[in-house]
């Protein structure tokens, strides 16, 4: 005869109590840690080229980017100035958080302010496993469309920041940013949201402000 | 997409819980999983069959109940299941909604056999 045993557990809280124990290393090192998440194409190695052009100047930064297999986007982060640690997923679909606490074992973080973690292009899989860094990044690009909040509501539900992208082409796409906006406020309302073109430039101080207010709030907050 | 690692997951959650129970063989595995999971059901069963061979969940049942999106309005209060990719309130036309289910994803309960059923079934196979 047998016996039920209820569980009630979830299936992924393993990845999460190692996205705790990542959390707790970047707090004690006081290292902002920001999950960049896209499709592909959408603009992240772009985001992160500029990013880090904008603020190697006044912060110690580091990239650790994931990639399928190969290291172009690691080689344009390190290009641009950070210290970058490439992990190859060797076919998986998104970074967890395994993966991210070996990079982190690379890092010399008590000399590090920002680090930025660029995860596998991919809409669907990275939403499920965090990472344990403080805020996940989302970037759309208007050549995407309108409707992606509706097609891949998993992922817009679950981030802090969204950058809208490629804004210079709004002339010339059909991209409703009033359905688009409307499909981001249900699934997460208030999102704090930045409409840049990485091409450019505009929009993107904002956006730099947001990051270094982050980080010194971080210092400050672990101090 | 990433059905090898949850089940993998899934796979450690349930052998604890079996473990506690007794350690008897696990008959089946009742699992909730919202719609805005993003977890396809038969991708999870092919990888289960992997990666529970050899353990005491190998050939488990695996029970999915799966849990419809539901909204909330935030103006009239009515509940609706969406329908498309038309979210605003079918009550009222409001667009000020919320997720109110839909996004579960965890091992609800297992069915254990007693650990004695275990040992004269062990066939070496």
């Amino acid at each position: 005869m047998p016996q039920r045993v209820p569980v009630v557990e979830n299936i992924l809280g393993a990845n999460d109590r190692l996205a705790d124990e990542n959390r707790g290393r970047l707090d004690a090192a006081r290292v902002l840690g920001l999950n960049l998440m896209a499709s592909p194409g959408a603009g992240k190695t772009s985001l992160i080229e500029h990013t880090v052009r904008a603020l190697s100047g006044r912060l110690r930064l580091a990239v650790i980017d994931g990639d399928i297999a190969t290291s172009l986007d690691a080689d344009r982060a390190a290009a641009a100035g950070a210290t970058a640690i490439q992990i190859n997923t060797g076919g998986e679909c998104h970074l967890d958080a395994v993966m991210v606490r070996g990079a982190l074992q690379q890092l010399d973080l008590p000399n590090l302010d920002l680090l930025i973690v660029e995860n596998v292009g991919n809409l669907v899989c990275p939403a499920s496993f965090r990472l344990g860094t403080h805020h996940s990044v989302l970037i759309a690009s208007v050549p995407e469309g309108d409707d992606k909040p509706y097609k891949y509501p998993g992922m817009y539900r679950g981030v802090d920041v969204l950058l809208i992208n490629k804004i210079d082409l709004l002339p010339y796409v059909e991209f409703d940013m009033a359905r688009f906006r409307q499909g981001v406020e249900m699934l997460n309302p208030g999102v704090r949201t930045f409409a840049v073109s990485c091409r450019t430039g505009e929009g993107l101080p904002a956006w730099l402000s947001w990051v270094e207010a982050a980080v010194a709030e971080r210092r400050r907050g672990a101090a | 997409m990433h059905e090898m690692a949850v089940t993998q997951s899934m796979l450690e959650i349930v052998l604890r819980h079996a473990r506690q129970a007794g350690g008897g063989r696990v008959s089946a595995i009742h699992l909730v999983v919202g719609q805005l999971s993003s977890i396809v059901d038969d991708s999870v069963a092919f990888y289960w069959d992997f990666v529970a061979r050899g353990t005491p969940a190998e050939g488990a049942r695996l029970v999915f109940r799966r849990v419809p999106a539901r909204f909330g309005c935030q103006a009239c209060g009515h509940e609706f299941a969406p329908a498309g990719d038309s979210w605003e309130c079918p009550a009222c036309a409001s667009s000020q909604v919320r997720v109110k289910a839909g996004d579960e994803f965890f091992v609800e309960s297992i069915e254990v056999d007693s650990a004695e059923s275990l040992e004269p079934e062990s066939t070496g196979g």
